[in-house]
């Protein structure tokens, strides 16, 4: 099981719900998952409360836990008004906090992110932090009170999958009893379980489920992923090396010559 | 007095968040709302009182990653 503050959970996998094709295939994609976390965001509309009102009605039927996001926030103080108006609206004290600080990477913010978790850790908030691989800033967000850290593997939307390893690796040896959740970056099956097999407790993805050209088949492919990682990283894997080394006994082979 | 609704700025006579949200046809308990950079609790709007040239946010859950 994962435990992530309150919650104890099953699956490993946390999806977002934005660029489905439909809220019918988003429903069904988280199904098919295993997901038992949504992220969700909060925004402007015109259509007095209509649209979100129905956005949010599907998200109840799903019956998962809610994680909502300070999405496209570029301030600590940006992000904190966010993050309690999405406590008003949803009412849970969870939150994936995110503070962009490049327009271009969407890298975060991480002076303004440790700032912001700072002040709603100290307000009871269960801060999730959109973070980079940086063992410093991992440190310094721990120090203030968040319990789970969700550094990137490569930029958001990217597909790129774990662009630094070695970093990745680094930061499960530097926080053995802090959930580690890889968020963004996650462009194929393989990555998820790439970065699970580093072991990584769960991975955050939206982007590679929503706008596969099967969304609920691309969702459980993720989901079984993630479990193949998990269950390599728990088994102990062979470690590579340059030379060939025979799988069959030399011992007892037959001499035909 | 003119009000800046969701960064747009409008004309509208109501004198408080809660009188303000019906006016504007705003319905439902999904919503959050916001004056001035400060968050307006649902069983607050009713007591919350507006002023010219203030400014509001209005927001709603939305799909997000």
């Amino acid at each position: 099981m994962l435990s992530l503050y309150d919650a104890e959970l099953s699956s490993r996998l946390l999806l977002g719900t934005a660029r489905y094709p439909s809220p019918a295939v988003l429903a069904e994609a988280v199904n098919r998952s295993g997901a038992e976390i949504v992220t969700v965001s909060l925004r402007r509309e015109t259509a007095g409360g209509k649209m979100g009102g129905a956005f949010f009605e599907l998200i109840r039927q799903l019956a998962v836990h809610v994680l909502p996001n300070t999405a496209g926030c570029h301030s600590a103080s940006e992000a904190i008004l966010t993050a309690k108006m999405a406590r008003e609206v949803f009412g849970t004290d969870w939150i994936k906090l995110e503070v962009i600080g490049h327009h271009d990477s969407l890298q975060p913010d991480v002076f303004e992110l440790v700032e912001a978790a700072r002040i709603l850790c100290a307000e009871g908030f269960c801060v999730f932090p959109y973070t980079t691989d940086d063992l410093v800033v991992g440190e310094k967000l721990v120090s203030v009170g968040c319990q789970v850290l969700m550094p990137w593997c490569s930029p958001i939307g990217s597909a790129a999958g774990p662009r630094n390893p070695s970093a990745l690796a680094a930061m499960r040896s530097a926080f053995p009893d802090i959930p580690l959740i890889v968020d963004a970056g996650i462009g194929r099956p393989s990555h998820a379980a790439t970065v699970m097999e580093f072991g990584y407790d769960a991975v955050l993805l939206n982007t590679a489920v929503a706008v596969a050209g099967d969304p609920p088949a691309m969702a459980e492919a993720f989901g079984k992923a993630i479990e193949a990682g998990r269950l390599a990283y728990l088994s102990g894997m062979l470690e590579p090396r340059d030379m060939a080394v025979p799988s069959t006994p030399v011992v007892g082979k037959g001499v035909f010559a | 007095m003119e009000l800046i609704i969701n960064g747009e700025t409008q004309v509208c006579e109501a004198a408080t968040l809660a009188e303000l949200l019906h006016v504007l046809e705003y319905e439902g308990d999904w919503l959050a709302t916001a004056v001035n950079g400060d968050l307006v609790h649902r069983e607050d709007r009713a007591g919350h009182r507006l002023d010219d040239g203030d400014r509001i946010e209005i927001l709603s859950p939305m799909q997000g990653g």
